[in-house]
C-alpha cells in the first residue's frame, strides 16, 4: 500500500463523505453551500494575488533565458525568432505557444537503453505526457466556460455556441459533453502515471496526489448529477445565482451530492494559491521564458547589484613587476 | 578503484527504474569516483570566503560552523528575495517528470536523485518545510508533516546537497523540455552557493578560483610562463608554416583585447586551439593591419567562480573590463570557450558594466556592426571568424583538413545559454569538406553535456564523467560508425580536455578539436612555406608518403 497515493484518496473520500452526510444527516447545506464557498473564494483571491506579488517582489538580477535555437547574430545566419527571441514580440509569441500550447512539453522525449552489442541509446519523440495535459486543461477550461451558465442570466451567446460544440455527439439524454468526458479521462490517465511509471510514481508526493484525486472526484460528482442522479437544474441555477448576488438561498430539493461536488470545488479553490497549482501563474513570470535573449546587445540592470573586492591589476604588477621586466612584458610603473 | 572500471561494466550498472519506495527515506553514500575531492583551505582563504579549513567529504565530521543550520535558512531567505527564478522553480513544479530522462548524469548512472527533479527536490523539501504555508498548516495536523513533502535541514540532508549539487554540470538540457522552464541549472547554482556559505566547495573549483583571482588564470600561469608557452607555440608554428606569428601582449592601444580560457594554452588539444588563434591573428595583421593583444592579467577566459557564488563570478569576471579599460582597446574578442561564453552573454555587462569606455564592435575588415553584441562590445570568435569567410577576406585550403571526418558537439552554455549554434557550423563548413551531423536529439539546444562541466573536470571523480559522458559518447559512436567520424569539433576548453578522455574510454579512434585548429590548418599565412604536416605535427594529406621515406 503506497502511503503517497492512499492518504490522499481517503481525504477526498472524507470530503466527500463530510459534505455529504453534513447535509443530508445534519442539514448543513447553508454551511457547505453559503458559508465555505465565500471562504473559498476568499482564500483563492487573496492567496493568488499574494502569491504573485510574492514572485514579483524578488528581483530579477539577470537575463538569462533558456535559449533553444539559433541566436540573433550576423544578418545572415538565420535566427529562430520564437525560441531564440531577442525582442519583446518574440517573447510573447514564445510566451503564448508556452501558455496555450505547452511547446516545451511537445518536445518531450523518452530515452531508451539498449543493453546489446550495440549498446545505444535512443531518444523517441513522446507526445503522450503532452496530449494528456493538453486534453486535461483544455476539457478543464470548457468544463469551468459551460459552469458559467450558472453564474450569468441571461446566459450569453457565446456559451450557448459552446454548449452546442461541446455537446455535438449528441449522445444520451441530457447530451453528453465531451469536455467532462475528456478531463475525467485525462485526469484518471494523469494518475496512472504517476502510479504505475516508476520514475513518476518516485518522484510524486501527496501533494501531487491529492489535486488529482480532489478533480476526479468533482468531475465524477458533476457527471454524476448530470446523468444519473439528475440533479434539481432550476434549484442550482437558483442557489448559483443567489451566491453570486450576494443573496444566497437554500433552494429545497438539491440534494446531498450537489452539496459534495460544491464543497470539492471549494477545497479545491482554497487548496489552489498553496500548492504546485500555481504553476498556472508562475509560468507567466518564468525568467528562463519570458525574457529576450539580447544580453549583449541590451545592457539588463540587476538592483541589488553591489560592489565586490576585485584584485587590481597595479595589485598584480607589483606582485610580479620583476618577472615581467625580465620577460619583456610592458609595466605600468617601472620598479 | 574506479579509474579501472571497464566500459562494459559501467554500463551493466545503468539501471533506469527506480526502486520503490520513498525517495527522502534512501540515505546519501558518498562513493569514491563519483565526488571530487574537497577545496584546499588555502584556496578558499584567498578570496575570503567563508569556514576555510581542511576537511574530508567521507568523514562524518565537515567541521561546519556551529549555527550552520541557521545560515543555510537565511541564505535560502536572502536568495529568495534575490532570485525570482529560484523562489518561482521552488514553488511551481508539478513532478511531471519531463525533465528524468533527459539528463546526462540520470542517464549515465540510473541514479534517480540525478533526475532534475529530484535534485531540485533534494532544496525544495527543505524549501518547503521552512518556507511554506502549505507545511505550516498540515503540521497542525497529526501525522500531517508527511504529506507536504518537506523535511528538516539535518547533516544528512546536507551531505546529500554536496553530493548531489556537484553531480549537475548546469548543462541546462532539462530547461528545455520543461514546460515552465525551470532550470536545474538555477537551482544548483543556488544550491552551491548555500555550500559555499559552510565552506563546502570542492578542490576543482576553488584552487582554479584562488589562482584565477592572484595570478590572472586558473591554472597559476604567472606573466612570464604565460608568456613563454605562446612562444612555444610561435616556434612551433615557425616550424610547421615557415611564418613567425609574434603574438602581442598588453599592448596599449591596441584594437583588440582577445581572451581565452587557459586551458588553451596549457592543455592539449586545445594547445591547437591556441596556434590557429596566433595564425589568425598574423594573417589579419600581415593582410589586413588588424591589431591583437593578448592579455597576462586578463589571461583567463573560464570562471570558476560561476560554479561557486554569483558573488565570486562578478569579482573574477571584473579582470576583463578593468584589462580593455587599462590597455584602451575599442573593443574585447574572446576564444572558444563554454561557460565563459554564458558569463559573458548573460552577465557580465550586468555585473561589470556598463561598458562605455568601450566602441560599438565592428569588424574593422568586414565593415560588420556586431549588432548583437554592441552593449557588452565583446565578440564570439567564431561570430568573428564566420563574418571574415563570409566576406571572402581568409584564403583557406580546405584540403588540408582532407583527413578530418567531422561531426560537431554544441557546448551547453552556448547553445542553451546563447544560442550560438549555426556560426560554428559555418566555419567547420569553410574549412572541411566532410560534416556530419550526430542524431537532431543530441545535438543544438538538445546537445548532452560532455559530463565534465561546470568544475567537475576532475580526476578522481572519473566515474561519474565517464557515466555522465555517455549519452555524449554514444551519439558520437553512432556517427563514427556510421560515417567514420574520426574528429570532434567543439568551442570549448572543458569540451577538449573532457571529451578526449571520453573519446578515449567509449569511442577510441575519435578525436576532439577545437574549431580555430582546422582555421589554423587551412589558413594560408602570407609568405608562408609548403607545409607538410597540420598543426599536431601529423602529416597532411596527401603528404603520409613523403614523411615514411
Amino acid at each position: 500500500m503506497n502511503q503517497k497515493y492512499m492518504l490522499p484518496l481517503a481525504g477526498v473520500f472524507l470530503l466527500f463523505l463530510l459534505a455529504y452526510a453534513g447535509v443530508e444527516g445534519a442539514g448543513l447545506e447553508w454551511f457547505f453551500g453559503i458559508v465555505i464557498p465565500y471562504l473559498a473564494v476568499i482564500a483563492f483571491i487573496w492567496g493568488f494575488v499574494t502569491r504573485v506579488i510574492g514572485w514579483a517582489n524578488s528581483a530579477v538580477p539577470f537575463r538569462i533565458p533558456t535559449t533553444c535555437g539559433q541566436q540573433k547574430s550576423l544578418p545572415w545566419i538565420k535566427q529562430n525568432r520564437i525560441d531564440n527571441p531577442d525582442t519583446a514580440l518574440g517573447v510573447f509569441i514564445r510566451m503564448l505557444f508556452e501558455i496555450f500550447l505547452f511547446r516545451s512539453l511537445f518536445r518531450n522525449t523518452k530515452a531508451a537503453f539498449n543493453t546489446d552489442e550495440n549498446n545505444k541509446l535512443t531518444y523517441s519523440w513522446e507526445i503522450f505526457l503532452w496530449l494528456g495535459a493538453l486534453a486535461f486543461h483544455y476539457g478543464f477550461l470548457v468544463v469551468i466556460l459551460r459552469h458559467l451558465r450558472f453564474f450569468l442570466e441571461p446566459v450569453p451567446a457565446f456559451l450557448t455556441f459552446l454548449e452546442y460544440v461541446d455537446g455535438i455527439v449528441q449522445i444520451g439524454l441530457p447530451g453528453v459533453f465531451i469536455s467532462g468526458i475528456v478531463l475525467l479521462g485525462a485526469a484518471l490517465f494523469l494518475l496512472a502515471r504517476r502510479i504505475f511509471d516508476a520514475k513518476v510514481s518516485y518522484i510524486s508526493l501527496a501533494a501531487d496526489y491529492f489535486p488529482l484525486f480532489l478533480i476526479i472526484g468533482i468531475a465524477a460528482t458533476g457527471i454524476a448529477m448530470r446523468y444519473f442522479t439528475k440533479v434539481d437544474i432550476t434549484g442550482v441555477k437558483e442557489f448559483t445565482m443567489g451566491l453570486v448576488t450576494f443573496n444566497p438561498v437554500i433552494p429545497p430539493g438539491v440534494g446531498g451530492l450537489f452539496y459534495a461536488h460544491v464543497f470539492m470545488v471549494s477545497v479545491l479553490f482554497a487548496y489552489f494559491p498553496m500548492s504546485k497549482l500555481m504553476h498556472a501563474g508562475g509560468i507567466f513570470l518564468s525568467p528562463t521564458r519570458n525574457m529576450a535573449n539580447n544580453t549583449r546587445a541590451k545592457r539588463h540592470i540587476n538592483p541589488w547589484n553591489y560592489a565586490v573586492d576585485i584584485h587590481t591589476y597595479e595589485q598584480y604588477e607589483d606582485h610580479f613587476r620583476e618577472k615581467m621586466i625580465e620577460a619583456g612584458l610592458p609595466v605600468d610603473k617601472e620598479a | 578503484m574506479s579509474e579501472e572500471l571497464k566500459p562494459d561494466e559501467l554500463l551493466d550498472r545503468i539501471d533506469h527504474t527506480p526502486a520503490s519506495g520513498n525517495w527522502m527515506d534512501a540515505p546519501v553514500h558518498i562513493r569514491p569516483g563519483m565526488y571530487c575531492y574537497a577545496a584546499k583551505a588555502e584556496s578558499v582563504q584567498t578570496l575570503g570566503l567563508p569556514n576555510a579549513r581542511t576537511w574530508n567529504p567521507i568523514e562524518d565530521d565537515w567541521k561546519l560552523p556551529e549555527n550552520w543550520q541557521e545560515i543555510i535558512h537565511n541564505g535560502i531567505k536572502e536568495r529568495l528575495e534575490r532570485f525570482r527564478t529560484f523562489k518561482v522553480f521552488m514553488d511551481i513544479c508539478v513532478r511531471c517528470g519531463a525533465c528524468a530522462d533527459k539528463c546526462h548524469f540520470f542517464l549515465g548512472t540510473g541514479d534517480p536523485k540525478n533526475m532534475p527533479v529530484l535534485r531540485a527536490e533534494l532544496l525544495r523539501s527543505v524549501y518547503r518545510n521552512d518556507f511554506t504555508k502549505a507545511a505550516k498548516i498540515l503540521k497542525m495536523i497529526p501525522g500531517g508533516e508527511k504529506l507536504s513533502g518537506g523535511r528538516p535541514m539535518t547533516l544528512d540532508v546536507l551531505k546529500e546537497w554536496w553530493y548531489y549539487f556537484f553531480q549537475c554540470t548546469e548543462c541546462r538540457r532539462c530547461s528545455v523540455f520543461c514546460p515552465y522552464g525551470i532550470d536545474t541549472a538555477e537551482i544548483t547554482i543556488m544550491g552551491r552557493e548555500l555550500l559555499n556559505l559552510l565552506g563546502l566547495n570542492i578542490d576543482w573549483i576553488a584552487t582554479p578560483v584562488s589562482n584565477c583571482y592572484q595570478t590572472g588564470n586558473h591554472l597559476g600561469i604567472q606573466p612570464h610562463a604565460f608568456k613563454e608557452m605562446l612562444e612555444f607555440f610561435t616556434d612551433d608554428i615557425e616550424e610547421i608554416t615557415g611564418v613567425n606569428v609574434e603574438p602581442q601582449f598588453n599592448k596599449k592601444g591596441a584594437d583588440i583585447l582577445f581572451i581565452t580560457p587557459s586551458g588553451d594554452v596549457f592543455a592539449d588539444p586545445g594547445t591547437y586551439t591556441c596556434q590557429g588563434y596566433l595564425i589568425l591573428f598574423k594573417y589579419l595583421k600581415d593582410k589586413y593591419g588588424l591589431d591583437v593583444t593578448w592579455s597576462t592579467y586578463a589571461s583567463e577566459g573560464g570562471n570558476f567562480g560561476f560554479f561557486t557564488s554569483h558573488e565570486t563570478m562578478k569579482r573574477l569576471n571584473a579582470k576583463m573590463y578593468a584589462e580593455a579599460r587599462r590597455l584602451g582597446v575599442k573593443w574585447i574578442l574572446g576564444g572558444e570557450c563554454g561557460h565563459m561564453w554564458r558569463v559573458i552573454h548573460q552577465y557580465m555587462d550586468t555585473m561589470n558594466g556598463p561598458a562605455d569606455f568601450l566602441e560599438e564592435p565592428v569588424n574593422p575588415i568586414t565593415g560588420t556592426k556586431f549588432e548583437n553584441a554592441k552593449s557588452t562590445k565583446m565578440v564570439h570568435i567564431t561570430e568573428f571568424t564566420a563574418d571574415l569567410i563570409r566576406h571572402g577576406k581568409l584564403e583557406l585550403d580546405k584540403s588540408r583538413n582532407a583527413n578530418r571526418i567531422m561531426t560537431y558537439h554544441d557546448s551547453c552554455n552556448t547553445s542553451r545559454g546563447m544560442g550560438l549554434l549555426d556560426e560554428p557550423r559555418y566555419v567547420i563548413q569553410n574549412v572541411c569538406d566532410n560534416f556530419f551531423e550526430m542524431p537532431p536529439n543530441t545535438i543544438r539546444e538538445q546537445t548532452f553535456c560532455c559530463g565534465s562541466g561546470s568544475g567537475l573536470n576532475a580526476g578522481e571523480n572519473i566515474e561519474l564523467r565517464m557515466a555522465g559522458g555517455l549519452p555524449r559518447a554514444n551519439a558520437v559512436k553512432y556517427v563514427h560508425e556510421k560515417f567514420g567520424v574520426n574528429t570532434l569539433g567543439t568551442i570549448c576548453a572543458i569540451d577538449r580536455a573532457a571529451l578526449s578522455t571520453l573519446m578515449e574510454y567509449w569511442v577510441p579512434g575519435v578525436t576532439v578539436s577545437g574549431i580555430h585548429e582546422l582555421v589554423g590548418n587551412a589558413l594560408i599565412l602570407p609568405g608562408e612555406k609548403e607545409r607538410e604536416t597540420d598543426l599536431r605535427c601529423d602529416p597532411l594529406p596527401g603528404m603520409e608518403e613523403e614523411e615514411d621515406e
